[in-house]
């Protein structure tokens, strides 16, 4: 019996093994070895030797590509910018798929299935259709948007160097308010009814309950959509290619990420495209983790 | 963290979502009539709020629909909100001439990518989970936070370097280069792990062991059937992750009959500038290819449901 038991014990080690073999394989095939060598590479520079003619030779500059993109305004203004983007976004966007939520939650509401399911839509769309879309909705001529606000003595240009910022944020709400609110209704039709009923006895009104209670019990839903919702934000890239072609305003170094892919694919520098990748990567780490222990901090506290 | 795992009937695919009771029991009361109205006006409030929204959510789709029924001419010209001729067949036509019928290419390769991508991804996926939750091994919880690093790092700050170590090896501008990298999905190993805690009681596999069924055997006639709703939320969502995904094959390809439906109709874009007889084909070929989407998320929305339940409440 005890030598079964143990000879089970390995067996399903070995299973073990042989499940996670695939995944892992992938995993430091496509993440792990590709940002190794982005490190690497971003470690080297490429020089021209004489008059350009003897082809390009790389040379090892330590963290000249590091200094050369911390030292460039462009690199750093895509960061302002996501900053931006973010003190925007989030809260529009965390706050209405909420505001949604504990709509759809509250005994008030009707045709919940309906109301679900039409506001999930959008995010089926992908990302560069919603965005292509978009763009036509702001573009003047084109519009029935734009046309409808004119008619009503509204001139608003969706296409202006001060409404950019604005005009991406929409695009991105669009997006994920849906899937968002899903996620934050699911987390409140988990909560206990015995906890709103006895709220509810005491005396409490709706948007009482919804405050007071249904969002604190909510919190680890909410800080994980933060969480994620950070992450995405850095890698903005899709919806500000597409409006820069419409807006001069957008640069095509507009965000960290189009940074990277104008050195790479317009300034042919793969040491300084590597650097960007690897600081992109290495401020979403330290940033997911600064609002992970942030989170869990509040919540033991 | 701080909530428990959602019970298995509580992620059961079939369950009916479960809908409170409207707790307006006093306001029903004829001498509560200040109540009453109060009620009813709280109503109309949160779903005129709701409906306001999902106008909102819905104005772009509309636009699309019925724009894509209309030529150049009522494109630019008319009113973007009426039907103005339908030149619906005209648009599909075209789209599937232009260039000798890439579009339809595009669409395969799409269908190529997201549907196998997505198959074979999450079947990967929902191994690695069974074990990380099923089986003990050493170093077991270093693994898994191996997998949520994997979560937290951006996909599209791994693309570039991806190009770097695709055009090392001579991938780049392959099938593989777009391919390979979408099958890994760290997400999908994490709701996994959810997913066989919350289907799979641990009582069941002990019994088919005693029967004498070996471990792999035991995963495929016991576990993977009823970790089944699991498994095509994690399709699901990693279907339409692939099939929206355009950083990567922008990035990676040249060739145009290797794009998928996103890169092409965004190529179609930029000649649109020129060229703007390209817009309407910009146009329905967007609608095309949302459709598939509409219409997957429509007919499985009880998984999926179910599926970003399991995933939020833990």
């Amino acid at each position: 019996m005890n030598t079964s038991l143990r000879a089970g014990r390995r067996r399903r080690k070995t299973t073990a093994a042989l499940f996670l073999t695939p995944f892992y394989a992938l995993f430091i095939a496509t993440m792990v070895v590709p940002i190794g060598y982005a490190i690497w590479l971003s470690l080297f520079t490429e020089k021209t030797s004489g008059l350009g003619f003897g082809g390009t030779r790389r040379v090892f500059s330590g963290f000249g590509n590091y200094a050369d993109a911390l030292g460039d305004d462009k690199f750093r203004d895509g960061f302002v910018a996501i900053g931006l983007y973010c003190l925007l976004y989030i809260p529009v966007m965390v706050g209405t798929a909420l505001a949604l939520a504990l709509l759809l939650d509250s005994a008030l509401a009707r045709a919940r299935r309906f109301f679900q399911l039409a506001l999930f839509l959008p995010h089926a769309v992908p990302g560069i259709i919603a965005a292509l879309i978009w763009v036509y909705l702001y573009t003047p001529g084109l519009s029935p948007v734009v046309e409808l606000l004119e008619s009503g003595g509204l001139h608003w240009d969706f296409l202006a160097s001060d409404t950019a910022l604005f005009s991406i944020v929409n695009i991105a709400t669009w997006e994920w308010i849906g899937y968002n609110m899903i996620i934050f209704y699911a987390a409140l039709q988990a909560i206990p009814r015995e906890v709103v009923e006895a709220a509810t006895v005491d005396g409490a009104g709706p948007v009482r309950i919804a405050v007071s209670v249904k969002i604190p019990m909510i919190r680890a839903a909410v800080a994980m959509t933060m969480l994620f919702t950070i992450i995405g934000s850095l890698q903005l890239f899709t919806e500000p290619s597409i409006l820069s072609d419409a807006n001069p305003a957008v640069g095509s170094s507009w965000t960290p990420n189009m940074y990277a892919y104008s050195a790479a694919f317009r300034a042919n520098d793969f040491g300084l495209a590597a650097a960007a990748s690897v600081l992109l990567a290495v401020f979403a780490a330290a940033l997911s983790f600064g609002v992970t222990r942030l989170s869990s901090g509040r919540r033991t506290a | 963290m701080s909530t428990t795992v959602q019970q298995p009937d509580g992620v059961a695919a079939d369950a009916p979502a479960p809908t409170r009771k409207p707790a307006a029991g006093p306001a029903r009361r004829p001498r509560a009539k200040g109540r009453a109205t109060e009620a009813l006006m709280g109503k109309v409030a949160v779903n005129g709020a709701l409906v306001l929204v999902t106008l909102y959510m819905m104005l772009p789709l509309a636009w699309l629909l019925i724009a894509a029924t209309k030529d150049m001419g009522g494109l630019f010209g008319g009113d973007g909100f009426a039907f103005e001729g339908f030149h619906f067949t005209e648009n599909v036509k075209a789209v599937s001439t232009e260039g000798d019928g890439i579009y339809w290419h595009w669409y395969l390769n799409s269908l190529l990518y997201a549907g196998v991508g997505a198959a074979l991804g999450s079947f990967i996926s929902v191994l690695a989970g069974y074990a990380f939750d099923k089986f003990d091994f050493p170093g077991k919880e270093k693994l898994f936070g191996g997998v949520l690093l994997g979560v937290l790092v951006p996909t599209t700050a791994v693309a570039l370097p991806l190009y770097l170590l695709a055009s090392k090896v001579g991938l780049v501008n392959t099938f593989w280069a777009v391919f390979i990298p979408v099958i890994v999905n760290p997400f999908g190993v994490y709701l996994a792990r959810v997913f066989s805690a919350g289907y799979i009681p641990g009582e069941v596999l002990e019994a088919a062991r005693m029967d004498g069924a070996g471990e792999i055997r035991t995963f495929f006639s016991v576990a993977m059937p009823m970790m089944m709703p699991g498994f095509v939320t994690i399709f699901l969502f990693q279907f339409t992750a692939i099939w929206n995904n355009f950083f990567l094959p922008l990035v990676m390809l040249s060739d145009q009959k290797l794009y998928p439906v996103s890169l092409g109709l965004y190529s179609w874009n930029t000649n649109a500038h020129a060229y703007p007889e390209f817009y309407p084909l910009v146009i329905t070929g967007s609608l095309m290819a949302v459709v598939p989407l509409v219409v997957a998320f429509v007919s499985l929305q009880r998984h999926w449901r179910a599926g970003l339940s399991a995933g939020s409440v833990k």
